[in-house]
């Protein structure tokens, strides 16, 4: 349980979380920009709101 | 995607995203109209009248408070019960506990109120209601994580949208915040009074941990998804780019949460503390303007609605002073401007201008849109939409432009030096040098307070309005029945 105590350090944590947050958001622009298929599928995702919509009017309705 | 076609208003849960939209107008006017009064005793001080109970101390709280949880709080209840069910295309999964979370919200922000003005608090910035007020608080907010969460799983499509994603980030962390920044020993159990677990250094670290994050998942992520659904919506277009909103929501998450520090520059706080708030600072500059484009060119190729739609001004208003707010705010992260800006109404103002641009200009947009749809029915007045954008334009730029002369004043003046190297003024000397800009602050208040009104007045004669047309269609669907039992007869 020795390497435990290299994470109680703030000089080895700081760094280390530094790096792995940054792959982390490196890794989701990839996934969002890099195949074109899975970017026009994310792209489709954005008429979501208009899925429901109801006529406009009580008279539309009617 | 599963495209479903809904036309019941019944099928979702509306009365209570109702009642969160009423309270939201009540509790706007209130804690406004508590604001223009506190701005006006700084101006006019006789108005303290010897109060105790109405002093600027007691009632600063109540004003923050009321503004911040009872009509901003009030409006994120109800924009994001209604964006869970129509985008999920699912009711609230339970319509009690939906219930609890409006009495017990109401219930705690009355009572924050009344504790504020007989002298309760625990001095803590947007946190000041002492400990039994933030249990009911932490029992509400988890109902409302319970209850939002359990929606989201009953959807119907298989794509959570990214509007959702900005509301479950804003509850997460608000009861991350809460419950860590109000760890605290009551005095005895029927003492109101607690003391903090944290002291000195640290003890400031938590509170401005929270107060930050206060501002970038309350008033910022919470809102932006707000934005992601009323503006597409209003703008009759989708979002301008919806890989752009993923980017955005992950970047604004990561980086949130450490610039708290930056409002502990020059202080006892570790210099290395305070130099990361200001790099982070500067670095969230990219996804708050990334988002801000985002909203923005979401009108591209409709940019007429402007001339002719007031909501959508709103809307596009509070985009920019989103992207003017979080342009200000980096620029005072950095240390040297901060030595300026620190302690003097340039913070006030830069606060303000992000709360009553952005946060009360995109809330009074979306509310606009989604009234007339919960009651079936149009606003009564457009026109008064219209002047209300005015009057809430006109009310902003008055107090941000007061307080931005009236701070650089202080800073300047409270630096500088004659040529003994003495102070050059005296501090009740930079007190009176801000008196003309503390009453232009005021009337700039009391423009944003009447817009509200008339907001107000507006919406409840559109209720009143929705209810007689319903009572008319009503009477005229029975005599339609009478007529066509009369004929089967």
């Amino acid at each position: 349980m020795e390497w435990l105590s290299w994470f109680a350090s703030p000089e080895n944590t700081k760094p280390l979380a530094l790096v792995v947050l940054f792959v982390t958001f490196v890794l989701i622009v990839y996934f969002v920009y890099g195949d074109k298929k899975r970017g026009e599928r994310l792209e489709s995702y954005k008429h979501m709101p208009f899925m429901d919509d109801e006529p406009e009017s009580k008279e539309e309705k009617k | 995607m599963a495209s479903t076609a809904i036309s019941s208003n019944e099928q979702y849960n509306f009365e209570i995203v109702k009642k969160f939209a009423i309270m939201s107008l009540v509790w706007g006017v209130i804690g406004m109209a508590a604001g223009v009064y506190i701005a006006s005793e700084l101006a006019w001080p006789f108005l303290n009248f010897d109060i105790p109970y109405i002093t600027f101390g007691r009632l600063r709280p109540v004003h923050t408070t009321s503004v911040i949880f009872g009509f901003g709080g009030s409006a994120l209840f109800a924009t994001s019960y209604y964006i869970v069910q129509r985008t999920c295309q699912a009711r609230l999964s339970s319509d009690g506990l939906a219930s609890f979370t409006f009495w017990g919200w109401q219930a705690i922000i009355l009572l924050s109120g009344i504790s504020y003005m007989l002298g309760h608090t625990q001095s803590r910035e947007y946190a000041e209601m002492e400990w039994p007020i933030d249990i009911m608080i932490e029992i509400v907010w988890v109902s409302y994580l319970a209850l939002y969460v359990s929606t989201i799983m009953r959807r119907k499509q298989p794509h959570i949208y990214v509007a959702n994603w900005f509301f479950l980030a804003f509850i997460l962390a608000t009861a991350l915040l809460h419950t860590f920044n109000n760890l605290a020993v009551p005095v005895s159990l029927f003492s109101m009074k607690s003391y903090s677990l944290f002291s000195g250094t640290q003890d400031a670290m938590t509170e401005w941990w929270y107060g930050h994050n206060a501002v970038g998942f309350f008033l910022t992520a919470a809102f932006l998804g707000m934005m992601y659904y009323f503006v597409p919506k209003q703008a009759g277009r989708p979002i301008y780019s919806y890989r752009l909103s993923i980017v955005h929501f992950w970047a604004l998450s990561f980086l949130y949460m450490w610039v708290g520090a930056h409002h502990l520059h020059w202080t006892a706080l570790p210099d290395w503390t305070s130099t990361l708030a200001a790099t982070f600072s500067i670095m969230l500059l990219l996804p708050s303007w990334g988002g801000m484009i985002n909203g923005i060119m979401t009108l591209s190729g409709a940019w007429d609605k402007l001339r002719t739609d007031p909501i959508m001004r709103f809307l596009i208003v509070a985009l920019s002073f989103y992207g003017m707010a979080t342009f200000e705010g980096p620029l005072m992260a950095l240390k040297d401007v901060n030595a300026l800006s620190h302690y003097t109404d340039w913070t006030v103002g830069h606060v303000h201008s992000g709360t009553l641009g952005w946060v009360s200009m995109i809330t009074f947009g979306s509310m606009y849109h989604m009234i007339p749809k919960l009651w079936d029915t149009k606003m009564w007045s457009a026109k008064l939409v219209n002047i209300h954008f005015w009057f809430a334009s006109i009310g902003v730029l008055l107090y941000i432009t007061a307080m931005w002369i009236s701070g650089i004043t202080q800073g300047l003046m409270w630096r500088a030096f004659d040529q003994y190297g003495n102070l050059q003024y005296s501090f009740v000397e930079s007190v009176a040098a801000m008196h003309p800009f503390y009453a232009m602050r005021a009337i700039g208040g009391m423009f944003f307070l009447s817009g509200m009104l008339m907001m107000f007045f507006n919406v409840m004669m559109t209720v009143r309005q929705a209810k007689r047309e319903s009572a008319a269609l009503e009477s005229k669907l029975s005599a339609k029945m009478a007529k066509a039992g009369l004929a089967g007869a």
